[in-house]
């Protein structure tokens, strides 16, 4: 199997941070000469301060690297084969992160909405069950890994 | 020569981010699965996981998949980024 990746679209942005990143630019990334699309959905998950009943202080996440990018690459090409789409960002961050804190971004262009709602929850669907990321909880009671949800296996199914 | 990765919990029960498996040939996933707890009995019931997930080369593969030498291997538990 070759190691190669896949040749990135030229309007994709994966970018892989321990940093926080900005709502506000990464939209006027999405927009910046962009006369063609007139939709712009955007997706941020943020740390909750509670999960499965535990107070939770905060997480840390681990990845694959080589591997992360490579998968988002491969779900956003899926995405592209089933849409006709825009220009599409997807950050994660890595690291240490805190209550409220911003965790994962993804932001999708169209030229009419529908496409872009579709492809943003699809792309973070997938993103749930596919790419390489685990959170490790830090709660009143320890550090704890996550286990998988199967209803994030199940809402990735119906795609 | 395969490398061999482990991530997340799977790297704290096996107290091992990475190792290798001297083979000169092809061996199937399972197979390298069979060599790394020959090498190390005490990884058995943490590798013998069914939920685990494999990757090659960065993509998710099965059991019966093809390992070459100098490829890259990986064990990791269910993924739960987002």
């Amino acid at each position: 199997m070759s190691k190669t990746n896949i040749p990135p679209h030229l309007n994709d942005r994966i970018v892989i941070q321990t940093q926080d990143f900005s709502l506000s630019e990464e939209v006027n990334l999405l927009e910046e000469n962009n006369n063609e699309d007139g939709a712009v959905v955007t997706f941020c998950g943020r740390v909750r301060n509670n999960n499965l009943g535990l107070d939770v202080k905060g997480l840390t996440l681990e990845h694959y690297p080589g591997m992360t990018e490579k998968s988002l690459q491969k779900i956003i090409l899926t995405a592209r084969k089933k849409w006709e789409l825009g220009r599409i960002t997807v950050i994660h961050r890595v690291g240490k992160l805190f209550i409220g804190e911003q965790i994962v971004f993804v932001g999708v262009t169209s030229k009419h909405r529908g496409n872009a709602f579709a492809a943003n929850e699809f792309i973070m669907d997938f993103l749930k069950v596919k790419a390489p990321f685990w959170k490790k909880e830090l709660t009143s009671e320890g550090e704890k890994w996550l286990d998988a949800k199967s209803s994030d296996t199940n809402k990735a199914q119906e795609w | 020569m395969i490398k061999v990765s482990f991530f997340a919990a799977l790297r704290e029960q096996l107290n091992c981010n990475e190792t290798q498996l001297n083979v000169s040939e092809s061996i199937t996933v399972e197979q390298a699965r069979v060599l790394l707890v020959e090498s190390h009995p005490e990884w058995q019931q943490h590798l013998k996981n069914n939920s685990l997930l494999t990757a090659v080369n960065h993509d998710l593969v099965d059991d019966n998949f093809i390992v070459k030498p100098n490829d890259e291997l990986a064990f990791f538990p269910p993924v739960t980024g987002g």
